[in-house]
């Protein structure tokens, strides 16, 4: 019975995984510019990828195998703020405009 | 020098923890690839620099773990429906808001909280302000409100 | 049942694929090959489970390790057009 129930929690969340990811995927071609689509790639990694790493946890049982995918999900919890900020900066830097709604005065500090 | 050891001890036994091996000549590559890592650590100047410790309230910190846990699968859920339904608007803003969070660390977790919660993503940081983002209104105003920002500034020692 | 997840990592592998492909801009394909990364630790660990092999797991552990520091060295490369601590050095200088 409690084996059943661990299953079915795995395989919700494998599946939410799953939805979240693609849900990303196409928010990262519908978004209409670049910093609106670093949103979408925050999806898949925070939703999309823990989820499915939380689901394969479940599925693994209590093992060095549970250890390496905790590791896996510590370090993209992480790591993937760390690169969008850093993909984010550099764009600015570049010379990126991002697209505003309020329209064109983004007070940007000195450059 | 003592940061230095303390790295090499945490590497060699995460080392151990990954390989599960105990054979005298897999210990003594484990040894040898973690002395080249403290070795290049060294070399790179972060060893005995950046090895602050971690100044925060260590209870606390699962507390609020728990808590961006929530904030993250909220935003999620929002960032999905704005993703999957043509008609919620996308209204995208850059704004500055303060920081108050008296540590380095405190501070590089509070912007890290703010990318992590889709939806908003912290761009620059410099003296007491982070730039950031924001996808909608409705995530700049959570971020405004600071809550977050107080909830991390209690983090700290 | 793993499939799929792997059928689900795979299509969005794909959709990520067209926006590195379309990109108008450089961040936009550095972006995608990020969230690409991403999912391709995933799909080895998916891969893993289903073949019931555990060890795929290190190679994933490693995949995305790699990854983080592959954006970050190209990341550096286009903001300094340098990879080594020279030029940055002269740059925050000039800045500071």
């Amino acid at each position: 019975m409690l084996e059943m129930a661990r299953d079915l929690l795995s395989w919700a969340f494998i599946l939410g995984g799953g939805f979240f990811l693609i849900v990303g995927g196409i928010g990262l071609l519908r978004l209409p510019d670049f910093f609106t689509r670093l949103h979408a790639a925050g999806i898949i990694d925070t939703m999309g990828a823990e989820l499915m790493l939380a689901g394969f946890v479940l599925q693994a049982g209590f093992s060095l195998v549970t250890v390496k995918l905790l590791l896996i999900v510590l370090f993209i919890m992480f790591t993937s703020p760390t690169a969008a900020h850093a993909l984010a900066k550099a764009a600015l830097h570049g010379g990126y405009k991002p697209r505003l709604a309020t329209g064109g005065d983004d007070d940007r500090g000195s450059d | 020098m003592l940061h230095a050891i303390y790295l090499g001890l945490a590497s060699f036994s995460l080392w151990l923890l990954l390989s599960g091996y105990f054979e005298i000549f897999l210990l003594s590559l484990g040894l040898l690839s973690t002395c080249l890592v403290v070795y290049i650590a060294r070399r790179m100047d972060v060893a005995d620099h950046e090895g602050r410790s971690l100044h925060m309230h260590v209870f606390r910190l699962f507390g609020y773990w728990a808590w961006l846990g929530m904030e993250i699968v909220k935003a999620n859920l929002d960032v999905t429906r704005r993703i999957l339904d043509p008609r919620l608007p996308i209204s995208p803003e850059v704004f500055w808001s303060p920081v108050t969070q008296g540590s380095e660390v405190g501070r590089v977790a509070y912007a890290n909280s703010i990318t992590l919660t889709p939806g908003t993503v912290a761009i620059d940081l410099e003296g007491d302000e982070v730039e950031v983002h924001a996808l909608n209104r409705e995530a700049a105003d959570g971020v405004r409100s600071g809550e977050m920002d107080r909830k991390v500034t209690a983090l700290d020692l | 049942m793993f499939a799929a997840a792997i059928l689900a990592i795979i299509v969005t592998m794909l959709l990520i694929l067209a926006r590195a492909l379309l990109g108008p801009t450089v961040w936009d394909c550095i972006l995608a090959i990020n969230s690409f990364g991403t999912l391709t630790v995933l799909l080895i660990a998916a891969h893993g489970f289903l073949m019931e092999r555990p060890e795929f797991l290190d190679i994933a552990l490693v995949y995305a390790l790699i990854n983080f520091i592959g954006i970050i060295a190209v990341l550096k490369f286009f903001e300094y057009g340098d990879l080594g601590p020279g030029k940055r050095a002269r740059l925050d200088e000039d800045q500071g």
